[in-house]
């Protein structure tokens, strides 16, 4: 050993390879699934449980499904039945909207998904501009789009909107909106001398945090017109809206103001010292920070909210979920709901999974290396 | 310690920068301020005129924060005047803000803004605050960061620098909403010993410029050096002040020769 390394000049040894269990797919699986029995064990459990479910899963979904037809005989009842969602497709997407006017909608989804995909891509210009009309101008042209009644567009019913549309006009309008109105309200609860601001904003938090958003919902649905003069009537779909932006309003406020707590006070300090008013250190200086802390926050209240559209089934509006529910009745489709349902929640897994991503992306962006 | 920072800031200021005019900047006249029951500054008198360099000392807990951040009510005074370049500060919001344009402050911890890079971090109050157009407030953030030695830093984030530049870059940030007064609460007490000879530097460049001047540190040598008073505070209450020369060398009190002979120790 010693002679061996004598044979080379100090500093030009060949550096030994690094042993086989170091290095490589030996290695990886050396340390990360046998390094320990109980580690063995526990691969070859997983390889045991992926063995019995993904298999026959797979058949289900892809290899014994149908895939062609058009009536319930084409399905062979060995796999999933996908005509029967190509067959309802219409429903799922759009609920009862007519036919004719499903342009109206689907050229919002393309300008919305220009829109959403430029403000998303990394470094394209005009991202402000965007934005503004994202926020500000898109929503009021869906609004004459969808409903109609005026630009000679002929007047859509709410109760006709259904489906996946439904679902995304509640849950966009939910959390576009529940993001300001949650910082503001987080604001209002974290200012010192301005108590009756803050027993306002404490009193609202408090309440909508306190009762589960099914209630709100009826309460919405079925105990506000009550209060109304006769004859007065709101939408169906606006108090629901109403409902599920104040609820999850008080929940973002929640989120918000813990990052708000997070931002050491000297940075307000040295806001103040520079002169900024409020106004411009919470916009500038505070917010910019907290809300970058709780981004997974965030999103999380928004992937909540998404979900939590489907309840609004409870009040008689027929969305994503509600609308699979609806056709699994019908009397010539009987029997297919297990496909409605994997569809949904295929549908529903594709937007919450995206948000998470991107979630996920901002904060490795937004990283300054800067921990404190 | 205490030897190295004479040291460290050891060069004798020239003469110009030692004018010190007759106006006064900053009156305090019977200050007093409580924490609930807690009475943390008692009657404060102290007159400050334009282009003078005070250091304020005195052991931890003996109110010289709470002191300097009272006069630009980043804490509020119960009791007493406050006058700032002839305004007094009251709860008015127009006298605060007014007093806090011409009154800079440097932190012990910098307090940069870290979301932001060094040349946003400058450039922000111009903008916001006296509405300065981006290019010229970038030029002035510019012109400061070459002041304090860090061109090169402008595109990094604070959390990209050393202690010492971040120090530099908050004195920088300070002065691009060209202060007539400059507060310094323990600048250089956050900061690893090889990199508090940097700031001082910048400071005492900036006390050659005739910038008024008011210093909370144990830094002695920077006392003796740039100083023109030196103020001793205990208990909530101004002790002594004399000029840095009969301030180390004749102390009057018991508790200035005290903390004296405790801080120049070692
Ligand atoms: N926000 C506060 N509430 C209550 N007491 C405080 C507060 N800030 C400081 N104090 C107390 O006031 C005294 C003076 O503090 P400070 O001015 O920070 O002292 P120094 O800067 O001289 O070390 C200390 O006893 C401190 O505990
Ligand atoms: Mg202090």
């Amino acid at each position: 050993m010693a002679d061996a390394a004598q044979n080379h000049i100090v500093g030009e040894h060949p550096d030994l390879l690094p042993p086989k269990t170091e290095v490589g797919v030996w290695g990886w699986m050396y340390h990360n699934l046998f390094s320990s029995p109980l580690n063995n064990f526990l691969t070859f459990f997983g390889l045991f449980l992926i063995w019995v479910t993904i298999p026959p899963m797979i058949d289900w979904l892809f290899i014994d499904a149908d895939w062609v037809g058009e009536t319930r005989d084409d399905c062979g009842r060995e796999g999933a039945c996908w005509i029967y969602i190509g067959v309802w497709f219409k429903q799922l997407m759009y609920g009862r909207y007519p036919d004719e006017d499903l342009w109206r909608i689907n050229s919002m989804y393309i300008i919305g998904a220009i829109g959403l995909i430029w403000l998303v891509w990394p470094n394209l210009k005009y991202k402000g501009w965007i934005g503004v009309f994202m926020l500000f101008l898109f929503p009021v042209a869906c609004y004459f789009m969808f409903s109609g009644g005026s630009f000679g567009l002929e007047r859509i019913e709410t109760p006709l909107w259904g489906g996946l549309f439904l679902t995304l006009v509640i849950a966009v309008v939910g959390i576009v909106a529940s993001l300001p109105i949650g910082i503001v309200l987080a604001l209002g609860r974290q200012s010192k001398n301005m108590p009756v601001i803050r027993a306002i904003c404490v009193g609202f938090i408090e309440l909508w945090r306190g009762v589960p958003l099914i209630t709100v919902l009826f309460m919405a649905s079925v105990m506000f017109p009550l209060f109304l003069p006769e004859g007065m009537n709101f939408d169906k779909l606006i108090r629901a809206l109403v409902g599920v932006m104040l609820f999850s309003a008080a929940y973002m406020a929640e989120v918000v103001r813990g990052g708000l707590q997070a931002i050491p006070k000297g940075q307000y300090e040295a806001a103040d010292s520079l002169g900024l008013s409020y106004w411009k250190s919470m916009a500038l200086i505070v917010l910019p920070q907290a809300l970058k802390i709780v981004i997974p926050g965030i999103v999380n209240t928004f992937i909540g909210l998404f979900k939590d559209t489907t309840l609004v089934l409870i009040i008689g509006l027929f969305d994503f979920l509600g609308m699979a529910q609806a056709v699994a009745t019908n009397p010539d489709w009987l029997g297919f709901a297990v496909e409605g349902y994997v569809f949904v929640a295929f549908g529903f897994w594709v937007f919450c999974f995206g948000m998470s991503r991107y979630s996920q992306y901002l904060e490795e962006k937004l990283h300054t290396g800067h921990k404190r | 310690m205490a030897e190295q920072s004479i040291e460290s800031s050891g060069q004798d200021l020239p003469a110009e920068g030692l004018v010190i005019g007759e106006e006064e900047v900053i009156k305090i006249v019977d200050m007093h301020k409580w924490y609930g029951q807690f009475h943390v500054l008692k009657n404060i008198n102290l007159t400050v005129h334009k282009g003078e360099r005070i250091v304020i000392c005195g052991p931890s807990g003996s109110g010289k924060s709470t002191l300097i951040r009272c006069i630009n009510r980043l804490e509020e005074h119960q009791r007493g005047q406050i006058m700032v370049e002839g305004t007094e500060l009251t709860g008015d919001l127009k006298h605060i803000e007014l007093i806090r344009r011409e009154v800079g402050m440097v932190f012990q911890h910098f307090n940069l803004f870290p979301h932001l890079t060094v040349m946003e971090n400058l450039a922000l109050a111009p903008i916001w605050v006296k509405k300065m157009p981006r290019r010229d407030a970038e030029e002035v953030a510019m012109t400061y960061l070459k002041r304090v030695k860090i061109p090169e830093q402008a595109k990094k984030f604070p959390g990209q620098l050393s202690g010492g530049q971040q120090q530099r870059v908050a004195i920088a940030r300070s002065l691009c909403m060209n202060p007539k007064i400059m507060l310094f609460d323990e600048p250089t007490s956050a900061l690893d010993p090889e990199m508090i000879k940097e700031v001082l530097d910048v400071m005492i460049e900036l006390a050659k410029t005739g910038m008024t001047m008011l210093v909370v540190t144990h830094e002695m040598g920077f006392a003796k050096t740039v100083a023109n008073r030196v103020i001793f505070m205990d208990e909530g209450e101004i002790i002594e002040e004399n000029e840095p020369e009969e301030f180390f060398n004749n102390a009057q009190h018991d508790r200035t020769k005290l903390f004296l002979s405790q801080i120049l120790a070692h």
